[in-house]
């Protein structure tokens, strides 16, 4: 029972569900045509982004950029941002400049929101690795500017891993054998957990294990989620899971930060950007941890995948797109923004920014490894990513994220999920109008 | 023109009532209606752009289809088979306990039982939440401590219990308080003649209180069954801690998912609008079997 009258609350309820809005015809053309008008005119520019302290580098291109002044906006996560701002270009009142995660680029491309940037931008293309690049163009257009990767890699405590004993696995196989180590060496703690909720991270693992989970030709998509190597990756962890010898909860719970500091769990496939993480989820356990690749599937081999980071788009509505554009380009290639962008934490998509001087220095929690962004350099050399995203990326993490913890819950078999959220995502797409092969 | 002041006056006065009605209410209403009778659909082929089109009843249509839907209303309903009795339960018996004769720090109870209410339905979660999750759960290490087995709050049936426990953790004051108010204002007579024909207190309670509190008992019920149907703070804060509570365990969780996961306002809208339609007709029908009883007692 809460305050609410019925009324009111129903109105909220529908208020809910009616704060998206209609974009129609009128705003279907401009997303194609390319860029006009004076990168260096005199501008006002609004940019949204969720990064910490971003709004140090802004401050610094307001300092050299007097005549075309940036104004950051604060906002919350990546997925309510999205939304946000697919209601705010309907509202017709949309920032110049936004920070878009790579898999929600398609949502907004398809909706019309972003501005096709190809030929504003082919003069930095080649500041980046190609894996890297193609993670911003669909279809040949590139729609934003990579601004930081998250390659995978693992985390481990190297004290436990001393004190048990233990190696650092270099393969799959290894790593389960290790789980079981873990669990008859000291049955308090266990290698790690399978966090089923985060779709992000499954990815990242479909692609190490060579997945595609999207392939459009001719104009057809082709969706491959429950492909061979997804299925291969999810059975792996299923395995281990409904045998008990990996944990399934999930990440990011109160939780999972006290298993993380006491030792319980003892190993995190994680990303780049995962110590920072680490530093405030595990502050007494600093020094304690250090980084490895992640394990591969056949020996020898040297792969991974991307979990997580994020790249700099320009709105279709904006009216200085040039400016905007121009913004864009300078945030992730300039060596002064890129080396605020390592102070603030971002590990940067530029080639340039990965062996910057900024990055020579271990990050503060990870003093036990001095070569970490050495290391992570080398790693990110071998990330591949999907060769493209979907254009209902969005849906189909949410058929992820709606249907793994329910599998985990009642040991499931791992690799029919795959199955039924490649039943779903096909089903929208066939829904929204897409040909799908 | 005095005649017309006259007219005028009554109009003047509802105005800005109406005027909130009509913006704040009855326009979202008539534009989720509206979004619930388009879709986006793609033109052109490979990536596409997606347009606004009207699509009919279609999306009313995949609403009834989807067996989400129905699942997450199964566990609301569950949910609700708890919380309400145990909410108005518990609500009735501290009023009554607190307006007994010779109760001692009233005053204390009554605030105590209160407070839980002054807290936002999202940090009661958070709360809850540490107390569930077995790591660094206090009730865990307890039970632990004493050799007992650990309870497992987030089991497939324990999940509803400690979901509505939240909920009622967080109702009861209110509807105590409303309930107590409406005791303290009966008659003190009553309770005099009724002592003088040898009514026990409990008798008194039964025969006396009960009955004259029906009024403020089909209030407080329709509002805590209204707020079973919206129930959404609880089971949305929780999720991210277990596997047991999918993105669509309850309908409002379900409308989100497919506003804003899924990125269809359009279905959501067309949800929303068959959640109100049931919240309606629900609370008509709840408010219509409470008056026929009272009209048959009272006949």
């Amino acid at each position: 029972m809460r305050r609410r009258t019925f009324l009111t609350s129903t109105a909220a309820m529908l208020l809910l569900s009616a704060c998206g809005g209609n974009g129609d015809d009128e705003s279907a053309a401009p997303a194609a045509s390319p860029i006009g008008g004076d990168e260096n005119a005199a501008a006002t520019l609004t940019f949204w982004a969720w990064a910490e302290n971003i709004q140090r580098v802004v401050d610094l291109w307001n300092q050299k950029n007097p005549t075309q002044k940036v104004t950051l906006s604060g906002q919350a996560a990546s997925d309510e941002l999205t939304a946000k701002f697919l209601t705010a270009v309907k509202a017709g009142n949309a920032p110049d400049i936004i920070q878009a995660e790579y898999q929600t680029l398609p949502t907004l491309i398809t909706n019309n929101a972003l501005q096709d940037l190809t030929s504003a931008v082919a003069d930095v293309k080649s500041a980046f690795a190609e894996g890297t690049w193609n993670l911003t163009s669909f279809g040949g257009a590139t729609y934003a500017i990579p601004q930081d990767v998250g390659p995978m890699m693992l985390f481990y405590r190297a004290d436990i891993f001393e004190d048990l004993g233990l190696k650092v696995p270099a393969t799959w196989e290894e790593f389960g054998a290790l789980a079981e180590t873990v669990r008859k060496k000291d049955d308090k703690r266990y290698l790690t957990t399978f966090s089923p909720g985060d779709a992000g991270w499954l990815a990242g693992f479909a692609q190490q294990a060579g997945a595609n989970w999207w392939t459009n030709q001719g104009g057809k998509w082709t969706v491959a989620i429950d492909d061979e190597a997804t299925r291969k990756m999810l059975t792996f962890w299923g395995e281990l899971v409904n045998a008990g010898t990996l944990l399934g909860d999930p990440m990011y719970t109160p939780q999972w930060n006290s298993q993380m500091n006491d030792g319980t769990i003892i190993a995190w496939p994680s990303a780049v950007w995962g110590s920072g993480i680490l530093a405030g989820v595990a502050p007494s356990s600093k020094g304690k941890w250090k980084m490895a690749p992640l394990p591969q599937w056949t020996a020898g081999e040297q792969v991974t995948g991307f979990w997580g980071g994020s790249s700099t788009a320009v709105a279709a509505s904006s009216k200085q797109k040039a400016q905007a554009a121009k913004f864009a380009k300078w945030m992730n290639t300039d060596p002064e923004a890129l080396k605020i962008l390592i102070e603030i934490g971002l590990y940067p998509s530029a080639t340039a920014g990965q062996t910057s001087d900024g990055l020579s220095a271990a990050p503060e929690y990870m003093t036990s490894q001095p070569d970490y962004y050495e290391s992570a350099a080398a790693i990110a050399q071998t990330a591949r990513g999907f060769s493209g995203w979907g254009p209902n990326t969005n849906v189909t993490y949410g058929a992820w994220e709606d249907l793994m913890p329910t599998a985990v819950k009642d040991k499931a078999d791992f690799a029919a999920v795959a199955t039924k959220v490649q039943e779903a995502s096909v089903a929208d797409l066939k829904k929204q109008g897409y040909e799908v092969a | 023109m005095s005649s017309f002041k006259r007219k005028a006056a009554p109009y003047l006065m509802t105005a800005p009532a109406v005027v909130l009605f009509v913006f704040f209410i009855l326009v979202p209403i008539g534009y989720a209606i509206w979004l619930s009778l388009h879709a986006m659909r793609v033109r052109g082929a490979g990536f596409g752009i997606r347009t606004e089109v009207f699509v009919g009843l279609e999306n009313y249509v995949d609403a009834l289809m989807d067996s989400a839907f129905f699942e997450s209303l199964q566990r609301m309903l569950l949910y609700g088979v708890i919380m309400v009795p145990a909410t108005m339960g518990l609500a009735l018996l501290f009023a009554l306990l607190l307006d007994a004769p010779r109760v001692g720090g009233k005053r204390a109870s009554r605030i105590t039982i209160f407070l839980p209410y002054a807290v936002p339905g999202v940090i009661a979660s958070l709360l809850w939440g540490f107390i569930y999750l077995p790591a660094v759960s206090p009730v865990t290490s307890a039970l632990k401590t004493f050799g007992l087995p650990a309870a497992d709050f987030f089991g497939d049936v324990s999940i509803y219990f400690s979901i509505a426990n939240i909920a009622v953790w967080g109702s009861v004051g209110f509807n105590m308080v409303v309930l107590y108010t409406t005791l303290r204002a009966i008659p003190k007579e009553l309770y005099d003649a009724a002592r003088l024909d040898g009514c026990a207190e409990w008798q008194i309670a039964l025969k006396i209180k009960i009955p004259l509190l029906r009024p403020a008992l089909v209030m407080t019920s329709v509002f805590t069954l209204i707020g079973m149907l919206q129930v959404y703070s609880e089971p949305a804060t929780l999720r991210p801690m277990t596997n047991t509570i999918t993105q669509d365990w309850v309908p409002l969780m379900r409308v989100y998912q497919q506003a804003f996961v899924e990125n269809d306002i359009y279905l959501g809208a067309a949800t929303s609008v068959l959640l109100a339609g049931a919240t309606v007709l629900l609370s008509l029908g709840a408010l219509g079997v409470f008056r026929v009883r009272n009209a048959r007692s009272a006949g």
